[in-house]
Order: C-alpha cells, then structure tokens, then sequence
C-alpha cells in the first residue's frame, strides 16, 4: 500500500543493560520519548515493520559480508546477548517469511540484497524493539546495512537502498513502516565509551532533520572515523530512512547519556 | 597475526549456544579449528581483554565476550585500558584507544 510510518533511534545495549547507572534527568525522557515514537508507529496502524539496523556481527560477519540485507523468515531469533547483560529476554519475533519475499523481490528491482532465513537479532534491533514492539505483535522484517567491517557500504548506497525500500513498500498491499536505528557519534564498548561528539550529532541531525540529501552524503568514513568514532558509521541507517520517507524530521529526543555511550536520539520523519 | 582468524573464534562463540559449552570444557580443542598465533591463543584461553582488545578484536564481538564471562561494564572499560598500557596501542582493526588512561568518558 505505502509507507505509513519512519523514525529513527539509538540502539546502544547500555540502554536496557545499565539504565539504572544514567543520570534520571536525562533517562526518564528518553525513555518517554520512544514511548512517544511507539505510540505514533501504533497510531500509523502497521502490518509490517522494517528495522534498518547496523548489525554487530550478530549473523553477518568478514566470511560472506552483504552491504545489504533483508530477513525472510516466520519467526526471528534474538537476542544473542546474555540476557543477564542486555536484560532482554530471548524469544521469538514474528516474521512473515511469504510477506518479506514479495518485499525483497521488490527492493531487488533497485538494490542488491542479501536475503536470509535465519537472522538471530542483536541489541541493535532487539534494544529498539523493546521499546516500540514490546508486545511482539507486530511482523518484523530485519534490515541491514554494513556498517561494521570495511570495505563499508557507500552512503549513496544507502540511500538508494532506503529508495528501493520505499519503493518496494508503495508497491506491497501492506501497511509499511520503516525504523533505523544506530549511531550517532560514538565509540562503542571500546575504553572511549562514553565519548559523544554532541556538536558533530547535532550537526548531523540538523541535517537529517531537513533531509538534505548532498549533506547527509557528504560526510567520509575517514572525517567520521575521526571526529565521531567508528560507532557513526552507523549514521547509514539514518540516511536510508530519510531516503525512504522524503519528508522532514521531527526531533523528539536528543542527549548525550555517557554510560549509554551514546547520544540518545527519538526521531520520526515525515513521508512524502 | 591472522585477525581474521581471531575474531572468527568469537563470533562462532557469541551466536552459538553449543560453542560457547564448548569453550568452557575445550577451549584448546575448540581452538584447533583456527589459524591463530602462539599470542593469540593464549589470549583466547586466558580471556585477557585487554590483550585481545590490543590484538585488535573488534569490540562488539569482545563485550559478548565479557557479558558471557559475568565481567562488570566497570570492569571491561578498565580491563582495555590496563591491556594497552601494558602492550602499547591497537595493532590493527578499527579500534585505537583515542582517551587517555584516566580519562573516563562514560564516567565508569
């Protein structure tokens, strides 16, 4: 039918695994602003939704690297982490294995992915479904992006990827909605955890924020690498999104919470 | 140094419920399957963080590794910065410590 919703947010396990260490005054609206996410994606009534996420070798890995790739399965496993850690709980996610097929089959008209049938989810999808699809009631496809191990994907290939996403949504039935989730600057379970470029996050939400597409691509691995940590390379899943909806973005949460090691971020984004 | 190989003994560990028995019960048998040097085995076997951090393991993969060994956030962050004041900077991967010793970022 078309995409019905678009958002994005951080995914840092510290999150679930140690929000009792984070300052209250930062934590509680945070945590109230995914709320607020999980309520206009429950609002945009969903059939399916699409996790853009910056997986950590949770499934892919140097053997067989995709820049992209889908899920195609009825159920999902996750989360690998010991739970006594992320204080996720494993379970099954539902899937819809004939849905994503149609789905992929669409996105390939326009962007070379990976499909799998078996994804096992790491904190980088299972953090922000704790906090929009608690319920595990709504059928998940999994996305990813290669941010971890160089060669990286090129942003203007993630941005044609969130195009092909998009376009693959307006072509399904289904209701669509689309979440990235990753970055913004940080150095993630390295001793510089907890080092946040607030003004690099801020300039880059600004623009994302008015998705501007020559700015959101001309960032370089190398200047990201070095002013916002390996972690922003992430910053590919945000700008897959903005390619997706079209529209501007609406902020509704960014901080910096050190011990999340991250800027916490609560978006959503207009889809035009 | 086979990286490649180092960390590959990690991400088979960290997804998989049967290796990660098979590490605590055999971890040498478990690692003749790799292609590692003499350093990085004993690292390995010894759980030494903060050597393999140095070795140049990428981080997602080590802090499963310090989740399924029950050591504290705490306790990882320091384990990392005591390995490179012992064995200088990372060798290779993404991973250069960019804060100094006492510089806590996370405030941890």
């Amino acid at each position: 039918m078309s995409l019905v919703f678009a958002g994005a947010c951080s995914h840092g396990p510290g999150i679930t695994a140690r929000p009792e260490l984070a300052d209250a005054a930062l934590r509680d609206p945070f945590f109230a602003a995914l709320g607020q996410m999980r309520e206009a994606l429950e609002a945009a009534r969903p059939d399916v939704l699409v996790v853009v996420a910056a997986e950590h070798f949770g499934n892919f890995f140097m053997n067989n690297m995709p820049a992209f790739a889908l899920g195609m399965a009825d159920y999902y496993e996750g989360p690998i982490e010991d739970e006594a850690f992320l204080k996720i709980r494993k379970r099954r996610v539902p899937g819809n294995r004939e849905l994503s097929e149609r789905f992929i089959q669409n996105v390939l008209q326009e962007a070379d992915v990976a499909y799998c049938e078996e994804w096992s989810f790491d904190h980088g999808i299972a953090v922000p479904l704790h906090f929009l699809a608690p319920r595990d009631d709504l059928v998940i496809i999994p996305g990813n992006i290669n941010c971890q191990g160089p060669p990286l994907t090129p942003l203007h290939r993630a941005w044609a990827f969130g195009q092909a996403l998009r376009h693959a949504a307006d072509a399904i039935p289904e209701r669509v909605a689309i979440v990235g989730t990753g970055g913004i600057s940080h150095w993630p379970a390295t001793p510089d955890s907890g080092k946040i470029n607030e003004a690099w996050d801020r300039e880059f939400l600004g623009r994302w924020l008015r998705n501007d597409k020559d700015a959101l691509l001309s960032y370089t691995d190398i200047d990201t690498y070095r002013d916002a940590g390996q972690g922003a390379f992430e910053i590919r899943t945000f700008i897959s999104v903005a390619a997706a909806a079209g529209g501007a973005g609406t902020l509704l949460f960014y901080a910096p919470i050190p011990v999340f090691a991250v800027g916490c971020t609560a978006a959503v984004m207009d889809i035009v | 140094m086979s990286l490649y190989q180092l960390q590959k003994v990690f991400f088979d560990i960290n997804r998989d419920p049967a290796v990660q028995v098979r590490a605590k019960e055999d971890i040498e048998g478990l690692l003749s399957r790799y292609e590692l040097t003499d350093e990085e085995r004993d690292a390995v076997v010894r759980a030494d963080i903060g050597l393999l951090y140095v070795l140049g393991v990428n981080c997602q993969l080590l802090m499963c590794l310090a989740a399924l060994r029950g050591i504290k956030w705490a306790d990882y962050l320091q384990l990392m910065r005591d390995g490179v004041r012992k064995h200088g900077q990372v060798r290779a991967g993404v991973y250069a410590m960019t804060t100094d010793y006492h510089e806590k970022a996370a405030g941890l």
